[in-house]
């Protein structure tokens, strides 16, 4: 026990001591919550459009105030003339293009059927479908409210919805994107430091020297993986504090749960962490190792996108993730008010993940060769 | 008593020890010398169980280094031939964690390193890394000696360090042995070599000789002439060519020379010198040193 304190009070030691680690791990969280939270948005405003009105007339005049109105859209130009909406497609001066032919409204109110034309660009597909879709409801009401003021729909049958939106009723999506954020933070930190820690001492040689001391090897690894336990959680405390003070983020579960499923994520990551140290020489090495891990565990795990349109094979991958566990656990957690019951399967998965990665750090370090 | 039978060590393609076999006596300060990549450093390492022979056996004080690493790693106190304490810690701390670890405090004993540790304590405060070369030999020193190891394991411990350093180190080293430690030390400077009760010469990863210093002086059979003039290169290309020159070699300010017959040549080598229009020659016998006689025996091993 001795010897496991003044393990721990070395490392903090030199972790306060250290000029560069210390602000990183002060001024990393907010950095990261600031301005990862507000890009990593998938809400669809301002898209850019072009409306080519031939018409002139008042559908079309309907229409068009109705898309100003619209959070999602931004009117530029009016033109008249199709080919040069098709060259501010091509210059990237707008998004979609939205083309409202001659006899619009004639025909119209004559056949019941008129035919507009949207052209989106599609480099950024899922935007294009977004606004696509967008616009398309909007046409759709201008066309029932025309229907409607010529009495032409006096006897049709209607299906009213009406939708409510639990858990995040304001649809805010920073509320699940700022969990996700804090998720990679605490890996990013977890994995890096523990890592890059134990192989600091090997290129050093002090490894040389703590091996032929008496301290047996889990007391080593303990040595190394209380301390970024500790900053973990300090850090997810600093990025929580954080969310909250500045985006407002919900604390609807327990934090009591959330930082029991955080400590063993933490566990589990940090034997990952050290376990890449112990096989690897060099700290480049264990750069290039962890942020091949890191990368692929932020991408499938749900991070930015859902993982219900990932191919299943990725979906399958997932259960060798930790960072899926624990985006899923704090998502639930502060978002829905999940309780212990509702994680039991990730609270297991989790739990064994750190038993094995541990283990395995353990036994791979080795004081002889 | 430590034991080496028979030890072979191999990386991969290269040998680095080679059937090495001697012993060394509890209470020795006993030196490795060779040049570097003799195979010193594998030898250390897999005395203190930092690495198992591929072959052979070795006994530390009736311990297997291997099987009885636990105790083995109590009793001796090795220190690297590359710094390696914690730098951004103090000489303080440094010394207190390595005592803590061995489950000591420097209290305790402090008798041991007290003369070492009282010319770096006026700086204790001062970080490892932030120590001249020095200091940072003697803070090294006090935290292998800490936990009061039987066997001090010291791995080329002046390499890099001044020759006033290097004299106060050895004397160092004189007064713990006196205090009754078995001290190993290993370097590549031969004029160290004098400083220990019993030196091994090791090249290759072989040992050729194991035996006091004064013995392997005594050793020396032939006779050895320093040799001096105006153009000591061109005088060394001369001597190599000469036909009755056995070994001759630069030696500081002079050229050894020794000669295939067993009589004095000053004459004969003074004629050589002239008839290559070379002057002020300068030749004398010397006593040969045990830098001569490791070339020496390198020498006869080579041919």
């Amino acid at each position: 026990m001795r010897i496991l304190i003044s393990l721990l009070q070395k490392e903090f030691l030199q972790i306060f001591r250290n000029k560069t680690l210390l602000p990183l791990i002060f001024v990393l969280p907010l950095v990261q919550l600031i301005v990862l939270v507000n890009a990593a948005t998938m809400d669809m405003k301002n898209i850019r459009i072009t409306v080519v009105d031939m018409n002139l007339s008042s559908t079309s005049r309907l229409l068009v105030s109705k898309l100003e109105a619209s959070p999602f859209f931004e009117v530029g130009d009016m033109l008249i003339n199709k080919q040069m909406g098709i060259d501010y497609l091509q210059d990237n001066k707008t998004d979609i293009l939205l083309y409202m032919p001659q006899e619009m409204e004639q025909t119209l109110t004559k056949e019941g059927v008129v035919k507009v034309q949207i052209i989106a660009d599609a480099i950024d597909a899922s935007k294009a479908q977004l606004a696509f879709g967008y616009l398309t409801n909007i046409i759709q009401e201008t066309h029932m409210q025309v229907m409607l003021e010529q009495q032409k729909l006096q006897n049709v049958k209607r299906i009213s919805t009406n939708s409510s939106f639990w858990f995040n009723p304001d649809l805010n999506y920073k509320y699940y994107m700022l969990p996700g954020v804090l998720v990679i933070l605490v890996t990013l930190i977890g994995l890096f430091l523990s890592a890059l820690n134990l192989v600091r001492e090997k290129e050093i040689g002090t490894a040389e020297q703590i091996n032929v001391t008496p301290i047996k090897k889990y007391q080593f690894i303990l040595g190394k993986l209380i301390p970024f336990l500790i900053i973990g959680l300090f850090e997810l405390t600093l990025g929580l504090l954080a969310g909250k003070l500045i985006y407002g983020l919900p604390f609807s579960g327990s934090l009591l749960v959330l930082y029991s499923f955080a400590s063993i994520y933490l566990i589990a990551v940090l034997g990952l962490g050290l376990l890449i140290s112990t096989l690897s020489q060099t700290q480049q090495q264990v750069m290039m190792v962890s942020f091949f891990f890191m990368l692929i565990f932020i991408l499938l795990s749900g991070a930015f996108t859902a993982v219900e349109n990932m191919p299943e094979l990725a979906q399958k991958l997932n259960v060798f993730n930790p960072v899926y566990y624990f985006m899923n656990a704090i998502r639930m957690i502060l978002i829905k008010g999940a309780v212990f019951a509702e994680l039991a399967s990730e609270f297991r998965s989790i739990s064994i993940y750190a038993c094995i990665s541990v283990t395995l750090a353990v036994l791979s370090y080795r004081k002889t060769n | 008593m430590i034991q080496f039978t028979n030890i072979s060590k191999s990386f991969d393609e290269v040998k680095a020890v080679r059937n090495v076999s001697l012993s060394i006596d509890e209470g020795q300060l006993f030196g490795f010398i060779g040049p570097d990549g003799a195979g010193k450093t594998t030898l250390f390492r897999m005395l203190n169980s930092l690495l198992i022979a591929d072959e052979g056996s070795i006994e530390l004080f009736g311990l297997d280094p291997h099987k009885d690493y636990k105790k083995v790693r109590q009793i001796i106190g090795y220190m690297p031939g590359k710094f390696s304490l914690y730098y951004d810690l103090s000489i303080e701390e440094n010394l207190n964690f390595f005592a803590t670890v061995f489950g000591t405090t420097i209290e305790e004993n402090y008798h041991l390193i007290e003369d070492i540790y009282k010319q770096i304590e006026p700086f204790k405060k001062r970080h490892a890394g932030k120590l001249s070369g020095g200091m940072k030999q003697k803070l090294a020193l006090c935290c292998a000696l800490i936990h009061k190891p039987k066997l001090l394991l010291l791995d080329e411990p002046t390499t890099g360090v001044d020759a006033v350093s290097r004299r106060e180190f050895w004397d160092m080293l004189k007064s713990l042995k006196s205090k009754g430690i078995t001290i190993v030390v290993s370097t590549p400077y031969m004029d160290e070599a004098g400083m220990c009760d019993s030196v091994a010469l090791m090249q290759n990863g072989q040992i050729h000789a194991v035996e006091s210093p004064k013995a392997i002086v005594d050793n020396f059979q032939k006779e050895l002439l320093a040799v001096k003039c105006n153009d000591m290169y061109k005088a060394l290309l001369t001597l190599r060519n000469y036909e009755n020159c056995y070994n001759v070699y630069p030696f500081g300010e002079y050229l050894h020379y020794i000669d295939k017959r067993d009589s004095k040549p000053i004459e004969d080598i003074n004629d050589c010198l002239l008839k290559h229009d070379l002057q002020e020659i300068e030749i004398n016998p010397v006593k040969p040193d045990i830098e001569d006689c490791f070339i020496e025996l390198t020498r006869k091993l080579s041919v």
